[in-house]
């Protein structure tokens, strides 16, 4: 297949234009949800240029993928666009000038006006220039719930945390997970940083992640932050899977309660033929503080001598931006669009709330545009002790990222 | 080290001196490629990486000092702590079971039983997969849901429990079972070839003065496979301390930091936090551990040789 589009796409190139460029594009959507929305952007490309998107798909998570992109870009073998999440990853080689500048672009295309909310645009900036065009929204804060295992155990479903907190117990008399929290470092770590900003409030949170201000951490709304993690625990410490999809996979199945993941989950209830509202329900801010964070997806320019690609770079920043290809896309990946004028009336009930939600302004900046990696990862590396370790008390727990926020720059 | 001795030959032949530069001109020509590649690759990016840690740099190496700010936070990491308790832990456990196993293995294949070349297959058929193929099997196989727990418990034994990968206090032990499982037919065919090397004549000689089989093994045979020990044992001690992939396709350094080993933390360092300072002082630690331990067995083994 592969083969024979390339020999269509070179053939059609070479009659249509000598300016054509191949343009390889990397990123690490592979799953059949992400692939498929991936797939979209090609289609807008390969029509609405003469230019060509040559795959370059990475297996694995953004962690593996990563440092991949990263040292290409760094030997010398820069590809012609790559995903990134846009926050400070790029920090770097975006002072190093390794990146395109595309200020031109979305001064000319009004960017600014469209993008919503500005805080996407601005994880994009730098000293005033911009250097990403961000791609979707993605938020971490949402709970999971199963109608089917609160049904088993004879349960409405709740609809907010400390409503969850309480059915409970009863939910494993019933034999079921009450928290399905798969075992790698990032789940944990991420339904804490959920459950900061439902029970610890936006402002306290804020203060945090922004102003890294290690007195607020140990203030009493953290303090039961840390309560409600310790909690939140001893709820999921059946839980034996590693992969998120397999945790999410506890709760399509009725085997767990429930699961607090970012609204990537929401591809695998689709995939499972699931109706939100009716299957599952979807609780943002885990029904106490409806807010979500904007993290997400941007694609980056590598900066590149050959003019041609240039110019084919600076095409594929504007088709990505287009009210048709963030739709298009979008609607495939269960994200949010970057734009706020757009129609997504064909959106299910949990990506209506979210619009909701964006529309209304309910939004903080992701971790990943406050701190650094390696803040985060140490932050990570701290809550997954706590997390699988029961001996570890909120209290020591608490003054450990303390002292982490207090390194944040 | 090897490239660079000349050969014993040359020694003795000490009657008429030429300029020693120029002797065995066409084997030094031969091996200087590796000369410099040890060189330029081994010494020197050790060298600039000795040098960058001692330095603030993050994404990018920058020349910009912090003295040994980074060895300061280094040890005062938990899970680095951590990190380095697991692999002492599992290089104890790992070379002593892989050398008795391995070793073991090798004698009962020697004592020319029936189907040996079926045997020795199966044995050594694990060491044909990557750690990363070992480590997802034995992440199934110790899954309490699918593998033996589960099946154990289906037999009846509905109070049975075995999840050492769930387990934070013997996470460690669950992975040394894949390790051995992988490793041990290699080292038991390095020393089944080591055993074939042994004169039959010894072994007559044993039975003629009736000396048991096992102090045969022992007292004499033993002893004289030592350069066969020092080849298994320069292999297992390698294969631990770079030990990573098995890590990270069975448990991801998890529950929690339980399983996280001294390789991992240099990687996620680099390239994840993107904190290259950290990641270089990490390694650098790594390599002061293995020349410790490797200066005074490589005097042992080469610096008495000159006193004979």
């Amino acid at each position: 297949m592969k083969t024979i589009a390339g020999i269509l796409a070179a053939t059609a190139l070479t009659s249509v234009s000598a300016h054509a460029a191949d343009l390889e594009v990397t990123h690490w959507w592979t799953s059949g949800g992400e692939a498929a929305a991936v797939a979209e952007f090609a289609k807008a490309f390969n029509e609405g240029t003469e230019h060509n998107w040559v795959d370059g798909a990475i297996a694995g998570s953004g962690g593996t993928a990563r440092p991949i992109i990263v040292s290409r870009i760094l030997g010398g073998d820069p590809m012609g666009a790559t995903q990134l999440n846009h926050g400070r990853q790029a920090e770097e080689l975006v002072e190093a000038g390794l990146m395109m500048d595309l200020t031109e672009i979305a001064e000319a295309e009004g960017w600014k006006d469209v993008v919503n909310p500005p805080s996407l645009l601005d994880a994009c900036t730098l000293d005033g220039r911009i250097y990403c065009a961000p791609i979707n929204i993605h938020s971490w804060q949402w709970m999971w719930l199963s109608h089917k295992a609160y049904e088993d155990a004879g349960l409405d479903v709740p609809q907010n945390w400390d409503e969850f907190v309480a059915s409970a117990p009863q939910l494993a008399e019933a034999g079921k997970i009450p928290l399905a929290v798969g075992g790698q470092a990032w789940q944990s770590n991420g339904a804490f940083g959920v459950m900061s900003i439902a029970i610890a409030g936006i402002d306290a949170w804020t203060d945090v992640f922004v102003n890294k201000n290690e007195e607020t951490v140990m203030g009493p709304e953290y303090t039961k932050v840390f309560e409600a993690a310790a909690v939140a625990r001893e709820l999921s410490k059946d839980t034996k899977v590693q992969d998120w999809n397999q945790a999410t996979n506890l709760v399509i199945t009725g085997q767990a309660g429930a699961q607090i993941m970012g609204d990537w989950a929401q591809g695998e209830f689709a995939v499972a033929g699931q109706v939100a509202g009716e299957d599952y329900t979807c609780l943002p801010g885990l029904g106490a503080n409806e807010v979500i964070d904007t993290g997400g997806d941007a694609f980056y320019f590598p900066v590149n001598d050959d003019p041609e690609i240039t110019a084919a770079q600076k095409e594929l920043a504007s088709i990505l931006m287009s009210k048709e290809a963030q739709v298009a896309f979008n609607l495939k990946k269960g994200s949010l669009p970057v734009r706020g004028d757009v129609d997504l009336s064909a959106a299910n009930d949990c990506m209506k709330k979210g619009l909701k939600i964006l529309a209304d302004g309910g939004t903080v900046p992701s971790g990943d545009m406050a701190l650094s990696r390696d803040i985060l990862d140490e932050l990570e590396d701290l809550l997954t002790e706590f997390w699988s370790d029961h001996s570890y008390s909120p209290e020591d727990a608490q003054k450990a990222y303390a002292e982490i926020i207090s390194r944040a720059e | 080290m090897r490239t660079t001795d000349t050969p014993p030959a040359l020694r003795e032949d000490s009657s008429r001196p030429p300029n020693p530069l120029f002797r065995n001109l066409t084997a030094k020509l031969a091996s200087l490629p590796m000369v410099l590649t040890a060189l330029v690759v081994f010494v020197g990016c050790t060298g600039w990486t000795i040098v960058h840690s001692f330095t603030g740099s993050k994404l990018l190496p920058k020349l910009k000092w912090v003295g040994f700010d980074q060895y300061e936070k280094l040890w005062n990491t938990r899970r680095w702590l951590v990190s380095i308790e697991n692999l002492a832990l599992y290089g104890i456990f790992s070379l002593c079971f892989t050398l008795v196993i391995g070793f073991t293995l090798a004698a009962l294949l020697d004592r020319k039983i029936r189907f040996e070349a079926a045997f020795r297959t199966i044995f050594l058929y694990p060491f044909a997969l990557s750690f990363i193929v070992t480590g997802l099997v034995w992440q199934w196989i110790l899954n309490p849901d699918l593998g033996i727990q589960s099946v154990v418990r289906s037999m009846g034994f509905t109070s049975f429990e075995f999840d050492p990968l769930y387990n934070a206090s013997i996470v460690i032990y669950g992975l040394l079972i894949a390790g051995l499982w992988q490793g041990t037919g290699f080292v038991m065919v390095i020393m089944l070839a080591g055993l074939r090397g042994i004169d039959e004549d010894v072994w007559k000689a044993a039975r003629v003065d009736g000396i048991p089989v096992w102090k045969t093994y022992v007292r004499v045979i033993i002893p004289m496979m030592r350069p066969v020990f020092i080849t298994a044992l320069v292999v297992i001690t390698s294969g631990i301390i770079k030990v990573y992939d098995l890590v990270v396709a069975m448990t991801a350094g998890g529950p929690g930091i339980a399983s996280e080993v001294p390789a991992k933390y240099v990687y996620d360092r680099m390239f994840s936090s993107q904190n290259l300072g950290q990641g270089f002082a990490a390694s650098t630690m790594m390599l002061l551990a293995v020349v410790v331990v490797l200066i005074p067995w490589a005097y042992l083994e080469f610096g008495g040789k000159k006193h004979d």
